[in-house]
């Protein structure tokens, strides 16, 4: 079997493309002297809107309209979030959500 | 360094279940697209970003040309120049050597990690940060790794919605900075811009409106967030 180079490059793209997106910053702000006001009150803000944003992003492709109507999805996130917020628990919430999404999704919602 | 690792390593546990379980998913991915271990371990070392390497798999089962594959890993991990904008006053003043390696190894999980966390009483900073990123980097690859070897002995409809650990992981994250901020209207902005943004340019574009439009108007309300004090946990 042949050395499978067409991936081989594809990875490495996708490795250096990924370095460049979290060096960049510090290339162009990270030069020493004063930050920006903005870029320290982007730092306090940000986070808590981005970590919304990426849990939209994880469900970005589920149907709504049609098919199971994303229920599984949002009453497995809302397991997720009740449960961390009752019990701080990591291995907890995402356990037991993904598990109880793997059998809504194999045995319920086929 | 050892005393730093120990001191890290607490930290790291919510990661640790994170990205084995999300390695490990991305490792049965890999396996059923046709590739072995060795090929999980160069990817989860040199990528080492989660979302990325999910996309990845579809995009080598295609044979993607590069330059889409340049492309579309740029908008995906956009998201990281945020973190290491907000990144750059905490590694101000580290060695060249360590900082490189922190930069490189700033993933969603290691950022919001970092982000909430100071170092703890006694623990030198710069060891601290590069403990905590290398052991996440450590459980990355092993979860990739354990993935493949497990997707060998799996049947596909048996592990059908276990990707669905990203997905809890970020639920988890969300709560996690909820509890960290007094103030909640960057998180409900967040999620009212995302899913606005979801229903107008859909699924594949969404992200990068979503992110400018909420740094503007988080931009726009400075003067009353400033004015909110910060809890700590």
């Amino acid at each position: 079997m042949n050395f499978d180079f067409t991936a081989l490059f594809i990875v490495l793209v996708m490795a250096l493309v990924t370095m460049l997106t979290r060096f960049l910053p510090f290339f162009l702000f990270g030069g020493g002297g004063e930050l920006p006001k903005w870029v320290r009150f982007l730092g306090k803000f940000l986070p808590p809107a981005v970590m919304s944003v990426l849990l939209v992003f994880c469900i970005r492709s589920v149907d709504f309209i049609g098919g199971s109507y994303g229920i599984p999805e949002l009453l497995c996130i809302g397991v997720a979030i009740g449960l961390h917020a009752w019990k701080r628990n990591t291995l907890l919430s995402i356990g037991v959500s993904t598990v109880l999404y793997m059998l809504l999704v194999q045995l319920v919602f086929v | 360094m050892k005393k730093a690792f120990r001191k890290a390593f607490p930290h790291s546990i919510p990661v640790l279940a994170g990205y084995l379980s999300l390695g490990i998913a991305f490792g049965i991915l890999l396996q059923k697209a046709g590739y072995n271990a060795l090929w999980a371990f160069g990817i989860s070392t040199t990528v080492f970003a989660g979302s990325g390497q999910m996309l990845l798999v579809d995009l080598l089962k295609q044979s993607s040309p590069l330059l889409q594959v340049a492309l579309l890993t740029f908008l995906l991990n956009f998201r990281h120049f945020f973190y290491g904008l907000t990144m750059i006053p905490r590694y101000e003043g580290i060695q060249k050597r360590w900082k490189w390696y922190l930069i490189f190894g700033l993933t969603d999980e290691t950022y919001a990690i970092l982000s909430s966390t100071k170092p703890p009483e006694g623990a030198e900073p710069t060891r601290f940060y590069f403990a905590l990123t290398f052991l996440n980097h450590c459980y990355w690859i092993a979860g990739g790794v354990i993935g493949v070897l497990v997707g060998a002995l799996l049947p596909m409809d048996k592990t059908k919605g276990v990707d669905f650990a990203m997905t809890a992981l970020f639920a988890v994250l969300v709560v996690e900075q909820w509890k960290n901020h007094k103030n909640h209207f960057p998180a409900w902005l967040g999620l009212g811009m995302a899913v606005l943004s979801l229903v107008i340019f859909g699924p594949e574009n969404f992200l990068i409106p979503a992110l400018v439009a909420i740094s503007i108007i988080l931009w726009l309300c400075r003067k009353p967030l400033e004015a909110e004090k910060e809890v700590e946990n």
